[in-house]
């Protein structure tokens, strides 16, 4: 008897579309959220991340209508961010159903955010988004989509948030994400080992011994994928008998 | 009949509202005094911080409503925080009182775990249960929480495991609860909702 791992997907949307392509060119549409909610609901998702990458002031009505509609499909847990930069855009978010806030760029400019969203909804409700790249020796915490590099060290970045309020660090690299060549297994194992709280590793996922890897090498608690579940490479059921097979603790759906 | 659910402004009202509205179940929120005097059944959701919840359920003055009803015999159910603050007080709010209906006090988990103890586990019962009633032996429940009633007493149906054993579900005549969030723990919530309607009906 213990915690299962949990296996995540995670949406991007541009507000309202499921969207792929990397580092936001090449966008294309990849299905309604909604659709794909009750989908990975019914299929044994432990839990659904749903993001706007767009993060555009003018369309955050439209994500905030997204969440409620989601939500309303989910008998599991939603986590929902992407362009959060106040107390009141986090409130927003968890009055449309979200269980869960992530913060990631406007955290890195304003530790506090991440104490004001810890305080009002309690830590388990605040997921650090960190995005790490591999520089030399060590990673660079990268912001505004992972473009930009904010000159601030991963681990380090992380250990602060956890002491600021946050009770989940999400975790991506950005050397992996889209490659579909695996998990970065050292980055993911550096972080979960310092930090106190659980880590969702994603970035780079495909075949199912990608996820043992990352649950058994780097002690990740959860793993998160996109296009490989949105695009049926991969279905949850599936993966998670693969994984109970392996000796990896999961829920299996019923 | 009808659920009411006490709405002090907690994350996961709406949750369980839609929970319980996929049940067939009628539920209204209400925060005033004399619903919950009126009340067939109450549902104390939670999720947070304890002191959120015992300040609002003072400012609000529901306090005793609540405590008179309970011991009226009103079916109650009490989930994640609306567990814990059945216990006279909590370690994350030292200070605050609970509504000590139960005895024992609510602590933190050990720290040689991952904190919050978040994700999906498992419960071994310990008694004959109702609210279990239906329920496989190794269904998964998903928690998110970091204190927890850490001593198990005559109320306690069952537990869970992290770092530490801990009580996961009550039930002592008309008071149940659990630490889980049955909203949103799938089949295995939904299950446990309908059998706390049942007691209801």
């Amino acid at each position: 008897m213990s915690l299962a791992h949990r296996i995540i997907p995670c949406l991007d949307t541009d507000g309202e579309r499921v969207v792929k392509g990397v580092n936001f060119v090449g966008l294309r549409d990849a299905g309604d959220p909604v659709a794909l909610a009750a989908r990975y609901n019914a299929e044994g998702a432990d839990e659904l991340v749903v993001l706007d990458i767009a993060a555009s002031r003018d369309r955050r009505p439209t994500f905030l209508e997204t969440i409620r509609r989601v939500a309303a499909e989910l008998a599991i847990p939603l986590t929902a961010g992407g362009g959060i930069r106040t107390l009141k855009d986090g409130r927003a978010v968890v009055r449309a159903g979200a269980d869960k806030v992530t913060v990631n760029t406007a955290a890195v400019e304003r530790p506090e955010l991440i104490s004001e969203l810890s305080r009002e909804f309690g830590a388990q409700a605040v997921v650090l988004a960190i995005d790490a790249k591999r520089a030399g020796d060590h990673w660079d915490v990268m912001v505004r989509g992972g473009k930009e590099s904010a000159s601030l060290d991963a681990i380090e970045w992380g250990r602060i948030g956890v002491a600021a309020g946050a009770g989940e660090i999400l975790l991506t690299s950005v050397d992996r994400d889209g490659t579909q060549i695996g998990f970065d297994v050292a980055l993911t194992a550096a972080i979960s080992r310092t930090v106190t709280v659980p880590v969702i590793a994603s970035g780079g996922a495909k075949s199912p011994e990608h996820f043992v890897e990352i649950f058994q090498q780097a002690a990740a608690d959860a793993a998160l994928a996109a296009s490989i579940f949105h695009d049926e490479v991969q279905s949850i059921r599936t993966l998670k008998e693969y994984l109970a097979a392996c000796g990896v603790e999961v829920r299996l759906p019923c | 009949m009808k659920v009411t659910i006490l709405d002090y402004g907690a994350g996961n009202v709406p949750s369980v509202e839609r929970a319980l509205q996929r049940l067939g179940a009628e539920s209204h929120r209400t925060d005033s005094p004399a619903y919950i005097s009126k009340a067939d059944a109450l549902l104390l959701p939670g999720v947070g911080h304890y002191a959120a919840l015992v300040r609002a359920l003072d400012e609000n003055n529901l306090r005793a409503p609540l405590v008179d009803a309970i011991h009226r015999g009103v079916p109650f159910l009490g989930i994640c925080l609306g567990l814990q603050v059945l216990f006279k007080s909590s370690e994350e709010a030292g200070q605050l009182h609970g509504l000590n209906l139960l005895p024992g006090i609510v602590s933190a988990l050990p720290s040689h775990v991952k904190l919050p103890h978040m994700g999906w586990n498992q419960l071994e019962k310990k008694r004959d249960s109702s609210l279990l009633t239906g329920i496989a032996p190794g269904a998964y429940f998903y928690f998110a929480h970091t204190y927890a009633a850490l001593d198990s007493n005559a109320s306690t149906a069952a537990t869970c495991s992290h770092g530490a054993e801990f009580t996961a579900v009550i039930e002592q005549k008309n008071i149940y609860a659990v630490q889980f969030h049955p909203e949103k723990s799938g089949d295995s919530g939904a299950r446990v909702l309908q059998n706390f309607l049942r007691r209801v009906a």
